[in-house]
């Protein structure tokens, strides 16, 4: 039997409980040796997907291989992999010393061998001469570094990390950071690291798995992951971002914000609509100066420390956000520069709303749970057709009752002069809109789309 | 003068008042009665007599025994019965355990007297024959749900992650448990039996109506000396009992205070 070179096989998981999906047929291939970070917001998937790796929760479908054996009937206490919790779940009963030795004395190992390996797991946490201590007198970051030092104990094959430095203070969390990523070199074990922190993630891992709504949005190490997200999710997640809507007029041209811009992708077609993503630093304020791209109005700036952090806005209504060194005051106009290798292009997951409706009468059509009123039409009643609309012929009110039907925002993306939110109804569609107005974040409303908007044609069999 | 006496009541100390004159009154001045009455002979002088008794006549001294051994086979029987349940209910979905909770809290509404007649009621209806046995139960009866309440008050509030971690690091369910639910679970134990072994030393209601008067605890000797106007023996008596339960609950000071933050009855 050949080995493969992964240690960790995840194939086609799903997770639902009985009201929601959590892990939406997601795999993945951890290396040997792999310092691995699952990011994404909270409600994302990723910690249940480490709880499935740890054997705590069993998968609805799918299968988990751990170094080339499946998984999927074998308890927690039988797995090759040990856990470090977020809330370090030391046993207040036991000592440092008992706490770290808890797996070894279960394995019955020699009394000598636990006492040496327990003293050298210590060392390795910087936490020599705490053996006698009592867990519950020990500061967050000491309880942590013994919670690490009981999983290393054990040398597992894999190590997983369910978001362990989240209940540390600022300074902690650096300085535990570059403690974890030395330990993860001088063990060569694999470490699968769960956090929704995307700083931390960028600093420490080899491979980073951005996920949202239980799916995986893309796979890649840290500097792919910042310099090329593949969607708009990735580019908003990681890292600050300007993403702009524009069309892809040829190879290498893109225009976005009225003018046309050179790049460097290839192979959207002509005329595609296109993301584009500008990172902050890689906008250049050149003062006044002849060779601006385009101009701008500065509105603020800010202090950040390290740099300035300014919005400046276009002629054309676009809001752009920009870190340079040097000051510039609100008010001021300034003239700016991008190069062609820092714009990146995205292929749009969409651009329009498609969904699925049912013809009521030659003037109405069932979607998203209600009937709307829609231009005149044809088609049989009762059949079933595809409903399109445009992001910005939705009209969100602030009362879900004033709509025809309602749902709550999930996501908000800022587009420089459009915020892109997504609105999911009550039976779970998603509806995307085009909005000039500032909503927030699982706020509810009600959802209008004028009978002119509506595009119905019928599914094609 | 009057603005003294606003003074006194907007202290929030002052408010104690009436509850430290009722402790003074209804619990310090009888055990300093109990302490006068024991150290006195029938004709009012300092003596020992009373002391010298209870050693001396085995009949009293027997009582207190065969007492400490029924409220200790209670407390077992009742850690025996209730842990399980205690267990079996923190693991439910917290709705249905605390339906199942109040359903086990619910007898205890009704006065022991009610109950414990209702009890003989039972034993005669399925004659059954009453004395020892009958005792037992009906203690047990009585006092267990002061043992699961506790025990599953600490068990529920536990960490669920401590569990994980434990079969994380290689422990069976069955050294899960021994390991880290049992010994974590010590201060609601603890609880329970300062809860049940202490009161059930005295009782004498229960042992008086379960065992047609056939089985004599201690609290029915103390009871049935000062009814017959032997205050003196009697006090003497109380006294001995109270130092008794004081030295027990002494060795269990020390886990006595995480129970009661933790395993707390109320």
């Amino acid at each position: 039997m050949v080995k493969s070179n992964y240690i960790i096989e995840i194939n086609n998981i799903t997770k639902s409980f009985p009201d929601k999906v959590v892990l939406d047929d997601v795999s993945l291939s951890v290396k040997k040796g792999e310092f691995l970070t699952i990011l994404g917001p909270s409600g994302c998937g990723k910690t249940t997907l480490l709880r499935l790796l740890a054997g705590f929760n069993t998968a609805t479908k799918g299968e988990i291989r751990i170094d080339g054996e499946v998984m999927t009937d074998i308890p927690p206490h039988k797995r090759p992999v040990n856990t470090v919790f977020q809330r370090y779940a030391l046993f207040p009963n036991y000592n440092v010393f008992d706490n770290i030795a808890f797996g070894l004395k279960l394995q019955k190992v020699d009394k000598r061998e636990i006492e040496q390996r327990v003293k050298r797991a210590l060392k390795m946490v910087g936490m020599t001469d705490y053996e006698h201590r009592d867990v519950q007198s020990l500061s967050g970051g000491q309880q942590q570094r013994v919670a690490i030092a009981r999983a290393i104990v054990n040398r597992p094959q894999v190590l997983l990390l369910d978001e362990p430095l989240a209940a540390l203070d600022l300074k902690m969390r650096k300085d535990m950071q570059m403690e974890l990523k030395e330990m993860h070199r001088s063990l060569g074990i694999t470490f699968v690291y769960v956090t929704h922190d995307q700083e931390e993630a960028l600093t420490l891992s080899d491979t980073i798995v951005v996920m949202n709504e239980g799916k995986i949005q893309q796979i890649g190490t840290p500097t792919d992951i910042y310099n090329e997200p593949c969607n708009a999710f990735v580019a908003d997640f990681i890292g600050e971002s300007n993403i702009l809507n524009a069309t892809m007029v040829r190879d290498r041209l893109v225009s976005f914000m009225g003018r046309e811009f050179e790049c460097i992708d290839e192979g959207f077609g002509e005329n595609t609509p296109v993301d584009v993503v500008i990172r902050p630093e890689d906008v250049y304020i050149i003062g006044n100066a002849e060779a601006a791209m385009f101009r701008g109005v500065v509105r603020s700036c800010i202090f950040k420390g390290v740099h300035y952090e300014m919005f400046v806005d276009t002629p054309d209504g676009y809001e752009i956000q920009i870190q340079d060194y040097n000051c510039f005051e609100p008010g001021q106009e300034v003239g700016m520069m991008i190069k062609p290798a820092d714009i990146h292009v995205m292929r749009k997951e969409r651009t329009e709303n498609h969904v699925v409706g049912k013809v009521i009468d030659a003037t109405h059509v069932e979607l998203l749970g209600e009937t709307f009123e829609c231009a005149e039409h044809d088609l049989a009643a009762g059949s079933e057709v595809d409903v399109a609309f445009d992001f910005s012929a939705v009209e969100l009110t602030d009362d879900p009752d004033d709509g025809v039907s309602w749902g709550t925002i999930r996501f908000i993306l800022y587009k420089g002069d459009r915020y892109h939110l997504t609105v999911r109804t009550d039976e779970g569609e998603n509806v995307f809109v085009d909005t000039h107005d500032v909503w927030e974040d699982l706020d509810e409303v009600g959802i209008k789309i004028a009978p002119s908007e509506l595009h119905i044609s019928p599914i094609a069999k | 003068m009057r603005s003294n006496i606003i003074k006194f009541f907007s202290r929030r100390r002052s408010w104690t008042l009436p509850y430290v004159l009722f402790l003074a009154v209804f619990v310090v001045m009888p055990l300093v009665l109990i302490m006068v009455y024991a150290f006195q002979a029938k004709d009012g002088g300092l003596s020992l007599e009373n002391f010298e008794r209870f050693i001396n006549q085995p009949e009293a001294a027997n009582t207190f025994i065969y007492s400490i051994g029924i409220a200790l086979i209670t407390t077992i029987i009742c850690i025996v019965l209730g842990y399980p349940a205690a267990y079996i209910l923190s693991r439910m979905k917290l709705s249905t355990a605390r339906v199942v909770v109040m359903l086990f809290i619910l007898p205890m509404w009704i006065n022991v007297l009610v109950r414990t007649l209702a009890t003989v009621a039972l034993f005669d209806f399925l004659t059954l024959p009453l004395g020892e046995g009958a005792l037992i139960f009906g203690m047990v009866y009585n006092f267990l749900p002061f043992m699961v309440y506790p025990i599953y008050n600490v068990l529920q509030k536990m960490d669920h992650s401590l569990i994980e971690a434990a079969e994380d690091l290689g422990a069976t369910p069955r050294q899960v448990f021994t390991r880290v639910v049992f010994p974590l679970s010590m201060p609601g134990i603890v609880s329970g039996v300062m809860m049940v072994f202490m009161p059930t030393i005295s009782t004498f209601a229960i042992s008086e109506l379960l065992t047609m008067n056939n089985i004599k605890l201690f609290g029915t000797t103390i009871q049935e000396n000062i009814n017959n106007g032997m205050w003196h023996y009697g006090a003497a008596l109380s006294l001995i009992m109270l130092v008794i339960i004081g030295i027990t609950s002494l060795f269990t000071d020390s886990s006595s205070e995480d129970a009661a933050n933790d395993g707390g009855l109320l």
